[in-house]
């Protein structure tokens, strides 16, 4: 495909069309090996995204299993209200919630969704997710509603003294 | 009396290229699919899904570049 018209002779039109013969129309066409070509490549780019996916899982830090994290004072932490940390590395955020003097419960605060940031819903006694409205019971972490499919991961608190502390992940992941 | 015959040849060469067209589109609609699920396995921390993720992403590249390979000698011919 050229893009010139074959019945137009040299010296038929101006001298521009000469210099470039090229027709916006024959360039808006698409031809099926264009089209294929197009596919092919996007394909590839898929491929690279998955690629892109195993490398950065490869190369993710491996979280320090067991390691004892004091999260805060007990007394800094009155029943009925949250606190949220990082556990067990810095970009692995918590959430700490004590509903009455004896009940703690802590969770990795990524929805197993999109890793959105969940919240406390104390009445309803849910997690939440505001992204897609994914929804985790309080005392289990278990999934009650929206796309999540996962639990959320289960931080394990032990209280020394007067110190709440992360001693290590319970990922909630059923064989 | 072979312009028929042509004709006929042109068309099915023509099915079985836009045949083709409609695998791969099958094909990458497969992957785009395959690609949201790893990601949002990788983002929920269950990196076991990585592997697995990449090699059947690789044969359905695979199979696209064998349709793209078979588009282009089609097209060959038609010409």
């Amino acid at each position: 495909m050229s893009g010139l018209d074959d019945s137009a002779k040299p010296g038929d039109g101006p001298l521009w069309r000469e210099e470039f013969p090229v027709r916006a129309v024959d360039e808006r066409l698409v031809t099926r090996r264009q089209f294929a070509k197009f596919l092919t490549l996007t394909s590839l780019g898929m491929l690279v995204g998955n690629a892109w996916i195993l490398v950065r899982s490869l190369f993710k830090d491996p979280a320090p299993a067991s390691v004892a994290f004091r999260i805060a004072a007990a007394s800094e932490v009155p029943p009925g209200s949250v606190r949220l940390f990082a556990y067990p590395g810095p970009n692995d955020p918590c959430i700490l919630i004590r509903t009455a003097a004896d009940q703690l419960y802590a969770y990795s605060q990524k929805c197993t969704h999109l890793s959105c940031a969940v919240y406390c819903d104390a009445t309803a006694r849910t997690l939440e997710c505001p992204c897609h409205n994914g929804r985790f019971t309080l005392e289990e972490g278990r999934v009650l509603a929206g796309p999540p499919t996962r639990p959320l991961p289960r931080i394990l608190v032990e209280r020394r003294g007067d110190d709440l502390v992360a001693v290590g992940v319970d990922l909630q992941v059923r064989a | 009396m072979s312009g028929p015959v042509e004709a006929g040849r042109r068309t099915s060469l023509r099915t079985a290229l836009d045949g083709a067209l409609a695998l791969m589109s099958v094909l990458l609609v497969t992957q785009m699919w395959l690609l949201t699920a790893t990601l949002e396995s990788d983002l929920a921390g269950h990196h076991d899904a990585a592997v697995p993720g990449v090699v059947l992403s690789a044969l359905l590249f695979a199979g696209c570049a064998a349709l793209l390979g078979f588009v282009r000698r089609l097209d060959r011919r038609m010409r």
